[in-house]
């Protein structure tokens, strides 16, 4: 799963109100080189919620010296655009799992893949 | 014919198209125009199922543009003229501006002129002697048959009924060959071939199809919910979008299982939907899949994709299903769930699976993203107004696929025209218009009863079940 996913995805528990973000325990995380395309990155910038972004990837110990506040005129910055591909594309949880932040609920990760689904007493 | 004041700011292009799939030609064509923004202007003597199509208003790099993306579309001309017979070629083609010619017939050039001919076929000798009748050309090139600058082409068309071929041609065309189209990626992307494939993994052909009415472009994200082995994904990162998928089925996503390949038992350890993109050459493209069931949205709520494909199951080949509650099943003793804990699916009403996919695109597409998607329909009952609505999105085409005598499916798309308001969730029940297709929940009996019916009518191997 990478961060860009996590970003988009929120608790689906029955009932729950404040189920953003999700939290990222993660056992095992790799680093997958992905072709950088600042054209995509720029795209995306507007949909991130960012402070949950820095976040999760500081869960991760992957933040590095990726700024807490989002740079004015980032589609013209590429070193600050690097960062970002890295955090949303390149950085990937292999094993763990995400847990609903109200519910306490834990979503496995295996081999990369979420498992959302819930089980019959909770939808 | 051919105006004499014409220049090349206002020449006429010819499309050449494939004669299969013809439903889907033009919104194709239509959608690729719309990428550009570029209007879809036919000439007045256009019919839809003919397989040329003149087209006014473009430039060459328009139509470079749509050949570039098109698998409906073989070939493209600039067309130098046109008529029922011969002379009146003649005369069209000695009307044509000689500046627009001029630059593709000098003596330093090389050329090569090829004939070709719809629903006929003809013998060398005759297309030859078609070739030596055009020499009232100003042709001053030479001819070069293996590696000519310029590729002219003579099309006659001798209608579309093979058993009723006339002698004359109906109408012939003559033009300077621009581009083909993408015709050569429903082989190069044939399920045949492909390293991760289900039972009802989507034709090559199809895919691209669907990705082109949808609109994908660069740099897109694109979602499937009901993502299977990813065929539709492949297509789309084809294209140049990134892309991302779920599906209920655990084993699906995970590839494991039972192979759909007929003399193997069990999936191989890496046959998975990245495999599929890193086989294609698209694995850049890949953002995530996860298991997870379409009727419980895990997306938070805002406008993430620019476009929604997808191929709902329609329980022929695969069931339908949707996690849920019932009433023997408890949590588990100790609490904790299994990561391959799979829980109890429940039957998913067709008719709910497109309120639901229509309602979490209107919330999830961006203003003017498209969702394509296949409706399966039980043909005695068809109307138009069963397929479903939604106040957000408007309906941009609905194509048939015939798939027997009584059933078929039907390729929609619709483009987000509006953001939700509160009442839309409630418009389909005030309105019965937005829940029309309810009769066909009973689609899986309908299509079993017509088959036991009619004895052993088979279902097409391209029907996702």
């Amino acid at each position: 799963m990478k961060l860009l996913t996590h970003n988009m995805l929120t608790s689906h528990v029955k009932g729950v109100t404040k189920g953003y973000p999700l939290l990222i325990k993660a056992t095992e995380v790799k680093v997958n080189e992905v072709e950088f395309n600042p054209q995509f990155v720029s795209r995306m910038i507007p949909k991130v919620e960012w402070s949950c972004l820095v976040q999760a990837a500081e869960q991760l110990g992957h933040r590095q010296d990726l700024p807490g506040e989002l740079v004015p005129d980032y589609e013209k910055n590429e070193e600050f655009l690097k960062k970002v591909h890295r955090v949303l594309l390149e950085v990937e949880v292999i094993e763990g799992c995400l847990q609903c932040p109200e519910s306490g609920r834990e979503f496995p990760i295996s081999r990369g893949i979420p498992n959302m689904l819930l089980n019959e007493d909770e939808v | 014919m051919m105006a004499t004041s014409s220049s090349r700011s206002c020449l006429q292009y010819l499309l050449h198209l494939a004669q299969d799939n013809v439903d889907f030609r033009l919104p194709e064509i239509k959608a690729l125009l719309a990428l550009s923004g570029k209007p879809f202007h036919p000439c007045e003597s256009f019919k839809e199922k003919s397989p040329f199509w003149c087209l006014n208003g473009l430039s060459e790099e328009d139509v470079r543009g749509i050949m570039a993306r098109s698998v409906c579309a073989k070939s493209a001309f600039e067309l130098w003229g046109h008529g029922q017979t011969h002379t009146e070629l003649r005369t069209s083609l000695l009307n044509y501006p000689s500046e627009n010619m001029s630059p593709f017939m000098h003596k330093d050039s090389t050329y090569r002129i090829n004939v070709y001919t719809f629903n006929k076929t003809l013998a060398f000798a005759d297309r030859i002697k078609r070739i030596d009748a055009m020499e009232y050309l100003p042709f001053k090139g030479t001819v070069s048959l293996k590696s000519p600058q310029h590729i002219f082409c003579l099309l006659e068309d001798y209608g579309t009924d093979p058993n009723n071929i006339p002698e004359h041609p109906d109408y012939i065309y003559f033009g300077r060959w621009i581009a083909d189209g993408q015709r050569e990626l429903i082989r190069s992307h044939s399920v045949k071939n492909r390293h991760f494939i289900g039972n009802t993994s989507m034709d090559a052909g199809l895919s691209f199809i669907m990705a082109n009415h949808a609109k994908v472009k660069e740099n897109d994200l694109v979602f499937d919910p009901f993502v299977g082995t990813g065929s539709l994904l492949v297509a789309c990162s084809h294209f140049g979008a990134y892309v991302c998928g779920t599906d209920i089925d655990y084993n699906t996503i995970h590839g494991k299982g039972r192979s759909s390949r007929k003399n193997q038992k069990w999936r191989g350890p890496d046959e998975n939907i990245r495999a599929n993109l890193r086989q294609y050459g698209t694995e850049k493209m890949y953002v995530d899949v996860m298991v997870s069931d379409a009727s419980k949205s895990v997306w938070k709520e805002a406008a993430l994709f620019d476009a929604i494909i997808t191929d709902p199951p329609y329980g022929i080949r695969e069931s339908t299903r949707r996690t849920g509650s019932h009433k023997d099943i408890t949590k588990p003793p100790d609490g904790i769930y299994v990561e391959s804990h799979v829980p109890v699916s429940q039957a998913y009403h067709l008719s709910d699976i497109f309120t639901d996919l229509l309602n979490f695109s209107a919330h999830h597409l961006v203003m003017g993203g498209r969702l394509v998607y296949w409706l399966p329909v039980y043909r005695p009952e068809y109307c138009e107004e069963m397929v479903p609505l939604n106040p957000c999105l408007q309906l941009i085409s609905n194509c048939e696929q015939t798939l027997s005598s009584h059933t078929s499916r039907r390729l929609i798309t619709m483009e987000k025209i509006k953001e939700p308001e509160e009442l839309d969730s409630l418009a389909y029940l005030a309105d019965p218009r937005f829940s029309p297709y309810q009769g066909h929940n009973a689609f899986r009996e309908k299509y079993f009863s017509g088959l036991n019916k009619r004895g052993k009518e088979n279902d097409k191997s391209d029907f996702n079940g």
